[in-house]
């Protein structure tokens, strides 16, 4: 196909993913958006297979039907609770695909030209090695953020599904060192590959000290800020994809990479706000001073008060407004449609049921939404924090569902908590406070929370999705 | 590619970057799992140059795995990516 129709092509998914983009933003017309946006991806694709320097197509379509089988087997096992590991892996396949797409382009660049390719490169070069440069450069910051997008997103996955590692933060003495040296290297090594100095030896230097890069900078941050972590990660993923794209003056990976990367940061901006947390801090596994805070006893001893199934479901009869606050236990449990029961039975004794969800609640941005739209409760049920806040003080019941450092009001009044300052649910102004969890432990921020021992406060201790299983039962028999 | 092009390029990249934020900042909190999943798959658009990567029908070995390893990574993130987004758009959509 003829250049210009080819550019004209990208140039038209470009356009059909922006438009994606906007349909994304009402629940209405989100599903055609993305649709909009593959059929960009198939324009683009079509497009490319058309080139002229596209020869042979044999290992593309090996390719293709691998990668095919592999990601639609993912997208249709993955459980919703498990959709930040899935995100997760796609940042990382992402980051992989931008770094061996700029590692193909180095080693075409490194590739002697012949004939009359070298004579039309040496005329449109003429003296134009600073433009080589340039393409260098863009090749070495592609494969730099390529590679730690995908070492970073396994160590996130990893993370995220407990698998081999845990979620804690895992450390060494002298890490922001080497973790320092290393960027040091990298970042020498794509300043001499741009000076054509040894240009294939430190190539590979780059490649392993980038992919060390990434898993040293994510081991180190705790579970709590993988929310942050993912959004990041996300726009790694895309500003990799421009930086290819200008190794290859390719316009369609340029405009989409700069889409992708636009989006991770925004929703890192909002999860760091959320968690009254600086990325700095994120970045570097600084968590403020536990200090002198109140232990367990002090804040717990004696006053924490728990019922059984059948006592709350006697209070919620006599409720007239209930506010579910879901949190990660939530999905650890996989009590969503239970919880769904439970919001058609009282709304069947005519209580008005609302969800408060909480810009971190979960382990990724607005993962509790997409847990309850699982389970079909409608979208509008789910407000926001700015919106629900107010409406505690006339809330009769807060259930409050494997949620805890999003409610601790020591948030609020404690100036020398380590969370003072965060932004929180105030279910505490609610008339009762109900909490389903297995036991008093800590959540990520390893803090009591007085909640828990607070006057209007009942325990409901057990597995999240039983406990509201047994209180739909006990409501039905009331 | 002239310094010209390079430049105009570069507006693009700036360009765009603007039309990010004022698009993502429109998207509602309860939309921002399936953004992360939507913008995966779209990222996926390296897969253009994975296509040209794998096929140059050269001897090169080195670029023909490179080139195959980019096409089933971008390949993933595209499918996977669209279809996930695709599974959770389909339940904030019926009600």
């Amino acid at each position: 196909m003829n250049a210009y129709v080819i550019e004209f092509a990208y140039l038209v998914s470009a356009a059909l993913f922006i438009l994606g983009i906007k349909g994304l933003t009402k629940p209405k017309t989100a599903v055609r958006g993305n649709l909009l946006a593959a059929i960009g991806m198939l324009v683009a694709l079509v497009a490319t297979l058309t080139h002229k320097e596209v020869l042979a197509y044999e290992w593309i379509i090996a390719g293709m039907i691998l990668g095919g089988l592999i990601g639609a087997v993912m997208a249709i096992k993955v459980q919703m609770t498990a959709m930040p590991q899935m995100v997760a892996a796609l940042n990382g396949f992402g980051g992989g695909a931008s770094l061996f797409v700029a590692w193909a382009e180095f080693e075409k660049s490194m590739q002697p030209a012949t004939g009359v390719q070298a004579i039309m490169a040496s005329m449109q070069h003429g003296g134009g090695s600073s433009i080589e440069m340039v393409t260098l450069v863009a090749t070495g910051v592609a494969v730099l953020i390529g590679a730690v997008t995908l070492t970073g997103s396994l160590v996130a996955f990893a993370k995220l599904q407990e698998f081999v590692i845990s979620g804690k933060p895992i450390g060494f003495k002298g890490m922001q060192a080497v973790t320092a040296a290393l960027l040091l290297v990298a970042l020498c090594a794509i300043g001499a590959i741009a000076q054509d100095y040894h240009p294939q030896t430190l190539f590979i230097a780059l490649v392993i000290a980038a992919l060390l890069l990434g898993l040293l900078l994510v081991l180190p941050i705790g579970g709590a800020d993988m929310p942050v972590v993912i959004a990041l990660l996300n726009s790694y993923s895309g500003i990799a994809a421009s930086a290819a794209g200008f190794i290859m003056g390719n316009t369609a990976l340029i405009v989409t990479g700069a889409l992708v990367g636009a989006s991770g940061i925004i929703l890192t901006q909002i999860m760091c706000k959320a968690m009254n947390r600086s990325l700095t801090n994120v970045l570097f596994g600084v968590m403020a001073p536990a200090g002198s805070g109140p232990s367990d006893d002090e804040v717990y001893g004696g006053k924490v008060k728990s019922a059984g199934a059948e006592e709350i479901a006697m209070l919620l009869e006599s409720a007239r407004r209930v506010v579910i606050v879901p949190g990660f236990g939530l999905a650890m449990s996989q009590a969503q449609h239970a919880v769904r029961d439970l919001t058609d039975t009282m709304e069947g004794l005519g209580i008005e049921v609302e969800f408060a969800i909480h810009p971190v609640a979960g382990r990724m941005p607005g993962h509790m939404n997409v847990l309850l739209a699982e389970a079909e409760i409608s979208y509008d049920k789910l407000v926001e924090m700015d919106r629900i806040n107010p409406t505690f003080e006339q809330t009769d019941v807060a259930i409050v569902i494997g949620a805890n450092d999003v409610t601790n009001p020591m948030a609020r009044e404690d100036k020398g908590s380590p969370i003072y300052g965060m932004p929180i649910l105030n279910v505490d102004k609610a008339k009762t406070v109900v909490v389903i969890k297995r036991s008093l432990s800590s959540g990520f921020a390893g803090l009591p929370n007085p909640l828990f021992a607070a006057e209007n406060t009942l325990m409901l201790f057990g597995d999240g999705k039983k406990a509201v299983l047994d209180l739909v039962a006990a409501l039905k028999e009331g | 590619m002239t310094p010209m092009v390079m430049m105009l390029l570069f507006a693009l990249f700036v360009i765009a970057v603007f039309l990010g934020v004022e698009l993502i900042n429109k998207v509602p909190a309860t939309l921002h799992t399936p953004l992360m999943s939507g913008s995966n798959a779209i990222s996926g658009i390296t897969i253009v140059g994975a296509v040209l990567a794998a096929g140059h029908g050269g001897d090169n070995t080195l670029l023909t795995v490179v080139g195959f390893l980019a096409v089933v990574l971008a390949t993933i993130n595209v499918v996977g990516g669209f279809l996930v987004t695709n599974r959770m758009l389909a339940m904030f959509k019926r009600k």
